[in-house]
């Protein structure tokens, strides 16, 4: 046992590079690429601010997640509290010296890009719980002293984030923790009863909600209400997404983002565009790439000896799905529109660096797979 | 060894877990893609429209007007290229620079600054203020001298309605002009078509034929952002000319008229005795219907409004006039027609007439002797047609006078203003004064004058549909599309009926009992004007080409006083409002006639002095231009 630690200690970086899951590395060069026409077009049809700064952050991140993959698995088990922690008190320092813009104050200047601790959150509250579940004993998932724990280590941040105000990503980091609170073991009719205790509880919920998010729901359930104002977005995202076609407008020739109507068509609603131009077919294809990721995702989990690399590939698979599945509704009309950029596509250096560690760790559990953490 | 089975415990029991999320990732994903599906193979073409309905608008383009006509293919109304003058307001860099170097340039007014500015406040940036609207041709090239300066101005060649012949025609034709709200939403048509510049008939055909003359808009398609600025254009649509429509009226005989009546009020009117083909319609004086193209000015408008000879008012149509001795012709015609009386009878004039102790006078004081109805006509005797009309009832006259066309609109359907004038039977009287008739009303009437009116178009009818034979016509301005030509229509009328162009069918249009009796009267206005004593025997031609028959008429325009008969003033020393009306029927050449006219000239004083001598000048233009009229017959034909 020990021998076998101490030799995959020591993997060559040879045997580390040909251990990469190619099919992962692969499907994250595509989605890449496919990203980078994506800004193209939003720029319309030249290269200029957006698509250069993406193309920054792709060369700068996509080598970082290689890098990450090349420590070993044990190093980030022990790394996790720690990275929990690094984020608090980012997510603090933000709360007091954050850089505002359009209401909220989530962001700070890291030089290179603007950086939004939130979205580190959302891979560090899994890398954290994972560990937490990774070392607690089965005995114990259900004792009231680690549920509170793990409640807390999941609401903290979310009470930063919350307080931004950051809805969706709160939304967003909420479920990345709790889905690890479900594969570590907790009952299933504690979900159950806090499901039930929350729809109880929605109306006051809805009470303590900014004006500005109550009239997202209400436009949700009926856009038309308002066509010019609140339901201006999701109703000419819809009309972009459907005049799409089986086959799309072309590249370049999508006449919704073209010409202004689309909003935000660089981040939370690049999918829309996407759709516009590449049709059914390209939806279909995009989703399909993002349904291998999650799939080798949940595959290197389940190669994993370590329950901690299993948890976290787990837990992190959810999660993307959970970012794309919360995008996708949200610009096909399907649930409020929440702040919830699409992994990869979307343009923002911190949602991409999180996306990237994240792919990072599951590289690097991948590599390590037969490694044991005790 | 404990840690390592709850290990495996714990291994089974996330496995189990993720089992259970991977069942839901398939199920939620499903869904997702049911959404596309639905959205873009399902409702693909809804979201389609919409997403054309975003991106695409459309820009109406003023309408060119359809061309109007003369008989012989000269354009009378048309288009003409004008040059405008154009401000993009976002394409300016400094606006009120930009204003003061136009106000130097085109001498704008303080006034038009400020509608420029008011304009630019409520107009899209990227929209077009028409600053001037006709550009002459010395100030379209000081602009252009001047381009390089005025960024932002664009001069633009564009189309607007152009009246060759100024004045000759703006009876008839009316003008255009910008309309207001309420004219834009009384015709659906101009509703449909209205942009902002565009204008519409306001007056005469322009307005009748607004639906045929207006033509369709050119569009263009523009694609846009959601700004509302355009991107670039997708088409253009090339809009229809509106119908070109051709006239009976000829221009060189309507400029002629012009010219006869210059100075004058009155009216000339000239009519095809067959096709009932109107040659001219004048009325005078006239003004320039182009100052009303691009609104005119207040000065000029208040010049035309304040003239005493009153231009505003289309006197051929709506100018209501007593017929005075022009009636003659049908008392003569109604008393024999009546078997009241025949060539033979003899009425002594002594200058008046006494009636239940009321005196009507002749206008000849020492009496004209015994006299027939031939001479009656001749010199115009009052006191015979006293005598005639007192035996033949007014409700015997009426009969005849609205067979012929009076009291009745003649050309109603395309003029609105048309006035149907009077002519009066005891029966109306009793129902509209409430009092019985007088027989001293029928004297009067019998020579024109009391409650009788009429207009100068049925004078000019009346008089074509004796000249005819007796048949009734149809007048008609527009060169309908299967005309009959001078030809048949004279022949099918020998035959005592007439084509109906409406109904497609002959009738019988026969408006006599014998036909001798029309003979008669014709050769009473022959010797009225061609016979020494007549009263238009000066105004006579003796070439039998030109020659023509007439009765002239001279209609009191206030009741003449014992004094003033006895005074028996000059024409210069009776004021003008108080001065007779002249007026004279004619119909020539008297061998084959062809053609009726009629002439009024307000105030003009006699007849035989001031109309006569006018129908003498014209009817020599209108028999000389008879045969290029019969040349045209195989002119192209307009579908109205």
């Amino acid at each position: 046992m020990f021998q076998n630690d101490r030799l995959n200690n020591e993997i060559t970086l040879f045997k580390k590079i040909k251990n990469l899951d190619y099919i992962l590395v692969i499907s994250v060069i595509l989605l890449s690429i496919v990203s980078v026409f994506v800004m193209y077009s939003t720029d319309g049809g030249e290269i200029l601010f957006h698509t250069k700064n993406h193309l920054v952050k792709l060369s700068v991140f996509f080598p970082l997640m290689i890098f990450v993959a090349f420590f070993n698995i044990k190093f980030w088990h022990n790394f996790s509290y720690v990275f929990y922690f690094l984020v608090i008190l980012l997510l603090i320092w933000v709360s007091f010296f954050g850089i505002k813009s359009s209401g909220s104050q989530r962001w700070m200047d890291v030089y290179l890009f603007v950086l939004q601790p939130s979205e580190l959150m959302k891979v560090a509250i899994i890398l954290c719980l994972a560990k937490y579940y990774h070392r607690l004993k089965i005995e114990n998932v259900n004792s009231l002293t680690s549920i509170v724990l793990v409640l807390s280590i999941i609401l903290i941040p979310i009470i930063f984030v919350i307080s931004q105000p950051d809805l969706g990503t709160s939304i967003l980091i909420a479920s990345s923790g709790l889905i690890i609170l479900w594969l570590g073991g907790v009952k299933i009719k504690y979900f159950i009863y806090s499901f039930i205790a929350f729809l109880i509880s929605l109306p006051f919920i809805i009470s303590f909600l900014k004006p500005y998010q109550k009239l997202r729901i209400l436009t949700f359930l009926d856009p038309d209400r308002d066509p010019l104002g609140a339901g201006y977005q999701i109703i000419q995202s819809k009309i972009a997404i459907g005049s799409g076609g089986f086959e799309g407008k072309g590249f370049l020739k999508g006449t919704q983002s073209y010409l202004d109507f689309l909003p935000e068509k660089h981040t939370d609603f690049i999918f829309t565009l996407f759709s516009e131009e590449f049709g059914f077919i390209g939806s279909i294809g995009l989703l399909l790439l993002y349904s291998i990721i999650i799939f080798r995702i949940i595959r290197i989990g389940s190669i994993s000896r370590s329950n901690f690399a299993r948890l976290f590939c787990f837990g992190y698979a959810f999660a993307i799905f959970i970012y794309i599945v919360v995008n996708l509704s949200m610009v096909l009309g399907l649930l409020p529109i929440v702040g919830s950029p699409l992994p990869i596509m979307s343009y923002g250096g911190s949602s991409m660096l999180a996306t990237m560690i994240g792919f990072g760790i599951v590289l690097s559990a991948k590599i390590n797979h037969k490694q044991i953490i005790s | 060894m404990i840690k390592s089975s709850s290990g495996i415990r714990k291994t089974d029991v996330i496995n189990r877990r993720m089992f259970i999320i991977g069942a839901a990732k398939i199920v939620v994903f499903s869904g997702i893609v049911a959404r596309l599906f639905s959205l873009q193979i399902n409702e693909n073409k809804k979201y389609l429209t919409l997403s054309d309905k975003n991106r695409i608008r459309e820009w109406k383009l003023p309408p060119t007007r359809g061309d109007i006509v003369d008989y012989f293919g000269n354009v009378i109304a048309g288009n003409l290229k004008v040059y405008q003058l154009h401000i993009i307001p976002e394409q300016v860099e400094n606006f009120n620079y930009l204003l003061l170097r136009l106000k130097n340039l085109l001498e704008l007014s303080d006034k038009k600054i400020q509608r420029i500015n008011k304009l630019k406040a409520e107009l899209k940036p990227w929209d077009s203020i028409i600053v001037s609207e006709n550009l002459s041709w010395s100030q379209f090239v000081k602009i252009n001298n001047y381009l390089y300066d005025l960024i932002g101005v664009k001069p633009v060649m564009t189309i607007s309605r152009n009246y060759p012949f100024k004045d000759a025609y703006t009876h008839v034709l009316g003008y255009v002009s910008q309309p207001n709200e309420k004219e834009i939403l009384e015709n659906e048509v101009v509703q449909e078509r209205f942009v902002p510049g565009m204008k519409i008939g306001k007056l005469g055909l322009e307005k009748r034929l607004e639906n045929h003359l207006i033509g369709t808009n050119a569009i263009q398609r523009y694609e846009v952002n959601a700004y509302g600025k355009r991107i670039n254009q997708l088409e253009h649509q090339k809009g229809e000319q509106g119908l070109k429509i051709r006239l009976t009226v000829d221009t060189e005989i309507q400029k002629a008229c012009g010219g006869l009546l210059k100075g004058k009020a009155g009216s000339i009117s000239v009519m095809d005795i067959y096709t009932g083909d109107i040659i001219a319609m004048y009325s005078s004086p006239s003004y320039d219907p182009n100052l009303f193209l691009f609104g005119i000015s207040q000065d000029e408008w208040q010049l035309i409004r304040n003239n005493p000879l009153k231009p505003l008012v289309n006197k051929t149509l709506s100018g209501l006039y007593s017929p005075g001795s022009t009636i003659k012709p049908i008392v003569a015609l109604s008393a024999l027609e009546n078997n009241v009386i025949n060539t033979k009878f003899k009425v002594k004039c002594t200058g008046k007439m006494e009636l239940y102790g009321q005196t009507f006078h002749c206008w000849k004081e020492k009496g004209h002797g015994w006299v027939s109805l031939k001479n009656a006509m001749k010199q115009s005797c009052d006191t015979y047609f006293y005598e005639v009309s007192r035996l033949l009832g007014v409700d015997r006259l009426n009969n005849t006078a609205e067979k012929f066309g009076l009291g009745k609109k003649v050309l109603g359907e395309y003029f609105d203003i048309e006035k149907k004038g009077l002519f009066p039977n005891t029966k109306w009287k009793k129902n509209n004064l409430g009092k019985g008739w007088v027989l001293g009303e029928t004297l009067i009437t019998g020579i024109g004058q009391g409650y009788i009116q009429s207009t100068p178009l049925q004078l000019c009818m009346m008089t074509a549909q004796i000249a005819n034979g007796g048949y009734a016509i149809k007048p008609k301005i527009i060169v309908d599309n299967n005309p009959l030509s001078f030809e048949d229509a004279k022949q099918s009328m020998e035959k005592g009926l007439l084509y109906d162009t409406e109904t497609k069918s002959f009738k019988d249009k026969k408006l006599f009992k014998d036909k001798k009796n029309i003979k008669i009267v014709q050769e009473a206005m022959f010797s009225s004007t061609n016979e020494r004593f007549g009263t238009s025997y000066r105004s006579r031609i003796d070439d039998p080409r030109y020659q023509f028959a007439g009765k002239t008429g001279t209609a009191q325009v206030k009741r003449i006083s014992k004094r003033e008969r006895e005074l028996d003033l000059e024409l210069e020393q009776i004021p003008y409002k108080d001065r007779d009306h002249a007026l004279y029927v004619a119909y020539g050449p008297y061998i084959n006639p062809r053609y009726a006219l009629s002439i009024i000239v307000e105030h003009g004083g006699s007849g035989s002095r001031t109309a006569a001598p006018i129908a003498k000048k014209l009817f020599k233009l209108i028999i000389d231009r008879h045969d290029l009229r019969n040349k045209q017959s195989n002119f192209e034909r307009i579908t109205i």
